[in-house]
């Protein structure tokens, strides 16, 4: 079988970089798909509910309390105080960078200022607001690191006041 | 003047050292890539910035969506046996042994109890398919507790049994679920005194951070 015998020494060199492009291409793919499947966890704590006495409300100071509440189409409004006669406010903010953040900036600086202790945020989300709403202003509580919040119930007067407002 | 010779340096490069080491990578990574399990109630959950990672072991997950669908499951076959043990005593219904495999082996499910034993005989398509079930009843009746509520009670039991560690609870709801629905899942959760658990979020992947 002379056809065969080609004669000449061939190299047993065989060109890997197709090979070695496709097998980066796919490290990339699964790095990238690694470390983005995996859902993150947002570690929440809510006050104790105790069934036994419920009139066991905690006292908050008016001047340390900032009331949220989350109403429908991804609006906020905030107070302070009470709402019967509140420090400051209400007012209607939106969620993020430019809405809700500055104000807890703020407030907390001030807070700290007046009285030497921490803000305390109570959020209430109302029936209208969505599931994004309350970990939108969670994930706004991480970030400017505030140390005391907690998620409670709307009364009926503040869900008033969220209709007059036209966010209910 | 002698003539210096420029020597012409080859163009091609030896790759076999480089494909070895990309090759051993991508074992690396197609070996711990975790694959995706089909979710049996898809959701969009919302994003934020939060860093951690849910653990994978001890956990039991309420999938909230759909219009207040609930869902739930948990980490670990064994667990998930010992659940359905639990809950066959609870509500004095009998699984086989094999209906019991076919449960460990089941992510998540959404459907009342009296239902179950025709979900656990379905193939895995036929139950991934939307709309068949209908969630867990998440309303107590009467006295007795929701079932809900039953079953998370019997996923902590188990795992404490089998792994000897507390389940953490996970809640992962769609971002477009109204309020109420998720209410009444920290509701029943509180009702057991657990008031600490996680919300399932993704990644915020747009500038938002400070």
């Amino acid at each position: 079988m002379a056809e065969l015998n080609t004669g000449g020494k061939q190299s047993p060199r065989v060109d890997l970089t197709a090979m070695v492009d496709l097998a980066f291409l796919l490290i990339t793919f699964f790095m990238l798909t690694t470390s983005l499947a995996k859902p993150h966890a947002m570690d929440v704590a809510m006050p104790d509910k105790d069934k036994e006495n419920k009139d066991d409300n905690l006292e908050v100071a008016d001047n340390r309390s900032m009331t949220i509440l989350l109403g429908a189409n991804n609006k906020i409004e905030y107070y302070m105080g009470q709402l019967e006669k509140p420090l400051d406010g209400p007012t209607i903010v939106d969620y993020g960078k430019s809405g809700i953040r500055p104000v807890l900036l703020k407030k907390m600086k001030e807070v700290q200022a007046a009285t030497g202790k921490p803000l305390i945020v109570i959020i209430r989300p109302s029936d209208n607001s969505n599931y994004r709403n309350l970990v939108d202003i969670l994930d706004e509580m991480k970030i400017v690191n505030a140390k005391q919040y907690m998620i409670g119930d709307i009364s009926n007067p503040e869900i008033e006041l969220l209709k007059r407002e036209g966010i209910y | 003047m002698p003539k210096i010779k420029v020597k012409r340096a080859s163009t091609t490069i030896d790759m076999t050292a480089m494909c070895d080491v990309s090759f051993l990578l991508l074992t690396f990574f197609i070996l711990t890539a975790t694959a995706r399990q089909p979710e049996p109630l898809p959701v969009d959950t919302p994003a934020s910035t939060v860093q951690i990672k849910v653990p994978d072991a001890n956990l039991g997950t309420i999938t909230v969506g759909g219009d207040g669908k609930v869902f739930f499951g948990v980490a670990g076959p064994n667990v998930r046996v010992r659940m359905l043990e639990r809950m066959s005593e609870k509500y004095s219904v009998g699984f086989s042994q094999k209906e019991k495999e076919r449960f460990s082996l089941m992510e998540g499910f959404g459907v009342p109890f009296k239902n179950l034993k025709q979900v656990i005989a379905m193939d895995n398509n036929e139950r991934g398919k939307p709309g068949l079930q209908p969630g867990i009843p998440s309303d107590s009746v009467g006295n007795s507790p929701s079932e809900l509520h039953e079953w998370i009670i019997a996923a902590r039991y188990a795992t404490k049994e089998i792994n000897n560690a507390e389940m953490r609870v996970a809640i992962k709801g769609d971002a477009k679920e109204q309020y109420p629905a998720i209410k009444k899942v920290i509701d029943i959760l509180q009702g057991q005194k657990i008031n600490k658990f996680s919300l399932v979020t993704n990644l915020r992947t747009e500038d938002y951070g400070n």
